[in-house]
């Protein structure tokens, strides 16, 4: 099981990441408001990662972090 | 096994850049490289003015804050004081590419043993989208509503050519950072640029092709593709100096 953390504060909802995911694992939480006033990111069907960490490397706000096999 | 996270030498404080901006992409990368040399201890950083301008926030080396432009005469005067140091600049294209134009050329020049990050936005972000010298002819900015006129404000400054006629730079590389394996190929040439200076062997400049959503008004999707559909064709990517190389190849 690969496992998805977030800073969840420091979303910006850019979407960046939601785009380059090849599994479509990531989705904005559209009923969720952050600190920000954002819709953060999170991980929808996060059983299909695979911990290639493009998302990660997309992501402009260094939020994302990955792990591969936990 | 932690395939991904946060670079030690990027701080914790969140990032004041818009949605999409790829400014944080870059101060990730540069941070990585920092670590991966293992050198945060010693690496001085020269923020500019311009939307980076808080860069200095944003790293956990020390940070210098320049007058605007004047970041690659700050960079000079702490590489030659302190030659053991690691100094770097990160610049915007108002910051490097307008106003400190005759710092750059002349560092570049010099060929001071410094490693100059340049973002390429093709507007000057900061102040609300007013048109740069790098924006392209016919773009559309806050100051060229009816899209840049070459007549009337001449033609974009392509720094990364304009610098490769001196004799004087060790390195110049132009990348871009609008898809993951381009941000793969923004890292080693960013690495190069350090490792450069490590090695004693002086000016290296990379330019990175960035994305400015808010000030395009585009999202920050539709400007990811606006990068490959229109700035790289008049920005081409590529190495553009090599002094090493050429050295190599010489010998050969």
């Amino acid at each position: 099981m690969n496992k998805l953390t977030f800073r969840t504060d420091n979303c910006k909802g850019c979407g960046l990441c939601v785009d380059v995911c090849p599994k479509k694992v990531l989705a904005l939480a559209e009923d969720v408001i952050n600190k920000k006033g954002h819709h953060p990111v999170t991980a929808v069907n996060p059983e299909a990662c695979i911990a290639c960490a493009f998302c990660a490397t997309m992501c402009p706000d260094c939020i994302i972090e990955v792990e591969k096999g936990v | 096994m932690v395939v991904f996270k946060k670079p030690h030498a990027l701080s914790d404080v969140p990032l004041h850049y818009c949605p999409g901006c790829t400014h944080g992409i870059v101060h990730r990368l540069v941070a990585e490289v920092i670590d991966e040399l293992g050198i945060e201890g010693k690496t001085i950083g020269i923020a500019p003015v311009g939307c980076s301008v808080m860069a200095y926030n944003y790293f956990e080396c020390d940070m210098i804050e320049a007058a605007h432009g004047r970041a690659p005469a700050v960079a000079t005067g702490v590489k030659r004081a302190n030659p053991d140091n690691i100094v770097f600049t990160y610049q915007g294209d108002g910051d490097l590419a307008s106003i400190g134009t005759a710092e750059t050329v002349h560092s570049a020049a010099r060929n001071e043993n410094i490693t100059v990050i340049f973002i390429n936005n093709a507007i000057y972000g900061m102040t609300g989208g007013q048109m740069a010298p790098t924006s392209l002819p016919g773009q559309v900015t806050q100051t060229s509503p009816y899209g840049r006129d070459v007549n009337l404000c001449g033609y974009p400054v392509k720094i990364c050519e304009m610098l490769a006629q001196l004799d004087g730079p060790e390195y110049l590389e132009r990348v871009t950072v609008n898809n993951v394996k381009q941000i793969k190929n923004a890292k080693r040439a960013i690495k190069k640029a350090f490792q450069n200076q490590i090695d004693g062997k002086g000016f290296s400049l990379i330019e990175v092709i960035s994305s400015c959503p808010t000030n395009w008004g585009m999202t920050p999707q539709a400007a990811l593709k606006w990068i490959d559909e229109k700035m790289i064709p008049y920005y081409p990517l590529g190495v553009y100096k090599d002094r090493s190389a050429e050295k190599k190849e010489d010998e050969q």
